[in-house]
């Protein structure tokens, strides 16, 4: 089955980050144009508010949607696309130091985001080594499963409880 | 004296508070020797039950020796005699109680009023779940208060461990009713969904009850593992198709009979429907996840029914209702009406018909119960039930 465990120490970061992808989402789409022009990158705008809403999803699925794994990996992606972007602006930029700074972050975050699926990973593997418990003994029945079957079908059951005649399957139809 | 104690989401704490006292003549006290987890106290600490607050004592899988009794009690029960206490609080006089409707008895919820206005009439009162239930504390502790004494108990006699009846307060009764409000006939195939402590003791009842096929449904190897053993066939979810695999067990026709005992915390593999779900129930737009209904609704035979011993706490979404409908599908649901079935399955497990205890994996000292709500929660350790001693 898909692993994850929400008390772990991955996912105590990968919930940050959650957190982290949420504020930056939303700084990102209300102040898309000022980020954009403090970059020196106004042309870049709406690619910035676009990335803001890629930004907020990551945030939901790390914080609601379960395994944080895939989202993870998403957000390193998202990175990724993020470094392309700014590395393409800075040509040509008077503020390109703005963007340097910005680029500067952008990997700091990418290391934490790298850490993290490492350690959700690890935790996975940590998880899949330990031997299953064998529970194939554990029927709670005094004979095979086989032989208790109808053990009990003369047991006191209700009429309240009981599905009407005309509804129950038949072989030969109601009686 | 020490108890497990709700502080909010995800924090429940092992607290020191005050003893509880006779508060009415129908009272009487029991001193705990052995209580339980149970997947509806992970709907709690998990906090998708609204109704909560801060300092409400939680835990409502316990027994006892009885060491206190109200003056109305006193004919019913005795200082000194073990008990096993119902999850439900019964008058035992009111019409539903009357019935055996137990899990609705009109008198023994002491916050009727509030429920009246969001249930439209109120259920029964329920240790240590939420004020929508009566607000009673619950009895994963040293001591509890119960209330309504003299009917709230089933009398264990010598001979038996704490093991073998503990469940009668609870999951045992309720996998049971699961089994039996599907009026099992020996031609059913019968799935269930979920192979929790709930879904092992349905598999087990479905098999006495003789259905001709059962059918049990999760992803937690160890816990498939222990379904087997109780006599189902498996299906992991993870790894196949649900409704292909019981259309396939059922010559194309699906399961006569299905049960749910997952509730509103239902998992699944990354399916449209279930993502959608999670992140309703984040924004708060919805507050359970529904993918078990609405595969049971699919895949269940036309006129077959739906027997859903699952918790659910308030609102669902996207339900395929005119499927059920013009399927003509039985829905059966409810808290269990424990004390209905408590006579006949304490004389099973005497008779060495069945021996709950099987379902107990973990056994700890009550302080350290916080830590194995989550182990139980995360299905660490091959953890399936956890038993705790205070
Ligand atoms: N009606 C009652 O009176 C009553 C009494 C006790 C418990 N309950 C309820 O019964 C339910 C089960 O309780 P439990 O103690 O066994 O809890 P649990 O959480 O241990 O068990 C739930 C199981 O369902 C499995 N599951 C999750 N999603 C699934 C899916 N899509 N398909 C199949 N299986 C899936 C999980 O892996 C888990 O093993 C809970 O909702 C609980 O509140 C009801
Ligand atoms: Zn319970
Ligand atoms: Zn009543």
């Amino acid at each position: 089955m898909a692993y994850y465990d929400r008390s772990s120490t991955g996912d105590t970061l990968a919930r940050g980050l959650g957190w982290f992808s949420i504020g930056l989402g939303v700084a990102e789409l209300m102040a898309g144009r000022s980020i954009a022009r403090w970059m020196g990158m106004e042309d870049k705008t709406n690619l910035i508010r676009a990335y803001g809403v890629r930004e907020i999803t990551a945030g939901v699925g790390l914080l609601a949607l379960g395994d944080p794994k895939p989202w993870i990996w998403g957000r390193i992606a998202g990175d990724a696309v993020d470094m392309a972007t700014l590395a393409a602006g800075m040509e040509d930029n008077p503020r390109a130091g703005n963007a340097r700074i910005a680029f500067g972050a952008v990997v700091a975050a990418t290391a934490l985001d790298i850490v993290c699926a490492q350690k959700l990973h690890q935790e996975e593997a940590a998880y899949r080594r330990q031997p299953l418990p064998d529970y194939s003994g554990r029927s709670g029945f005094p004979r095979p499963a086989e032989a208790m079957r109808g053990a009990a079908s003369d047991a006191p059951i209700a009429e309240d409880m009981r599905t009407p005649k005309i509804l129950q399957f038949q072989p030969s139809g109601p009686a | 004296m020490r108890a497990l104690v709700w502080h909010g989401a995800n924090d429940i704490r092992c607290d020191t508070v005050a003893d509880p006292e006779i508060e009415h003549p129908r009272d009487a006290i029991v001193k705990v020797t052995t209580c339980a987890i149970c997947g509806s106290d992970l709907h709690l600490h998990d906090h998708f039950m609204p109704g909560m607050e801060k300092g409400d004592i939680v835990g409502h899988e316990f027994m006892g020796e009885v060491v206190d009794v109200g003056t109305e009690a006193k004919g019913a029960l005795k200082v000194g005699e073990r008990v096993v206490i119902p999850f439900t609080i019964i008058c035992g006089e009111c019409d539903q109680c009357k019935r055996g409707n137990f899990s609705v008895c009109e008198r023994s919820n002491r916050n009727k009023a509030m429920a009246d206005k969001i249930f439209g009439h109120t259920t029964a009162g329920l240790f240590g779940y939420t004020h929508l239930t009566g607000g009673y504390a619950g009895g994963q502790a040293e001591y509890v208060r119960v209330p309504f004494a003299d009917r709230t108990h089933v009398k264990i006699p010598d001979g038996l461990t704490d093991e073998q009846v503990l469940f009668l307060g609870d999951i045992f009764p309720t996998g049971w009713q699961a089994a039996a409000q599907c009026d099992i006939q020996p031609t059913d195939t019968v799935a269930i969904w979920g192979c929790g402590p709930v879904g092992q003791m349905t598999i087990r009842s479905a098999v006495l009850l003789g259905a001709k096929q059962v059918i049990a449904i999760d992803r937690v190897p160890e816990r498939l593992a222990m379904a087997q053993a109780g006599g189902a066939t498996t299906i992991n979810f993870d790894e196949e198709s649900v409704v292909e695999r019981l259309n396939e067990l059922t010559g194309g026709k699906g399961p006569e009979k299905c049960i749910d005992a997952v509730g509103m915390e239902a998992h699944a593999t990354a399916t449209l429907d279930s993502m959608m779900d999670r992140a309703k129930q984040a924004l708060m737009l919805e507050s359970d996840r529904a993918h078990v209904l609405r595969e049971m609704m699919y895949v269940c035979r036309p006129a077959g029914t739906l027997s859903i011993p699952g918790v659910y706490g308030g609102l669902i979404d996207k339900i395929p209702f005119g499927m059920a409908m013009n399927k003509g599908l039985t829905f059966r649901m409810g808290q269990t009406h424990v004390n209905r079935w408590t006579d006949d399955l304490l004389r099973r497990i005497q008779e060495g018909q069945i021996d709950p205890s099987f379902v107990i994996t973990h056994t700890v000292p009550l302080d350290q119960g916080p830590e194995m709500y989550k182990t139980f929660r995360d299905k660490r350790d091959g953890c399936i039930k956890v038993v705790l001693k205070p």
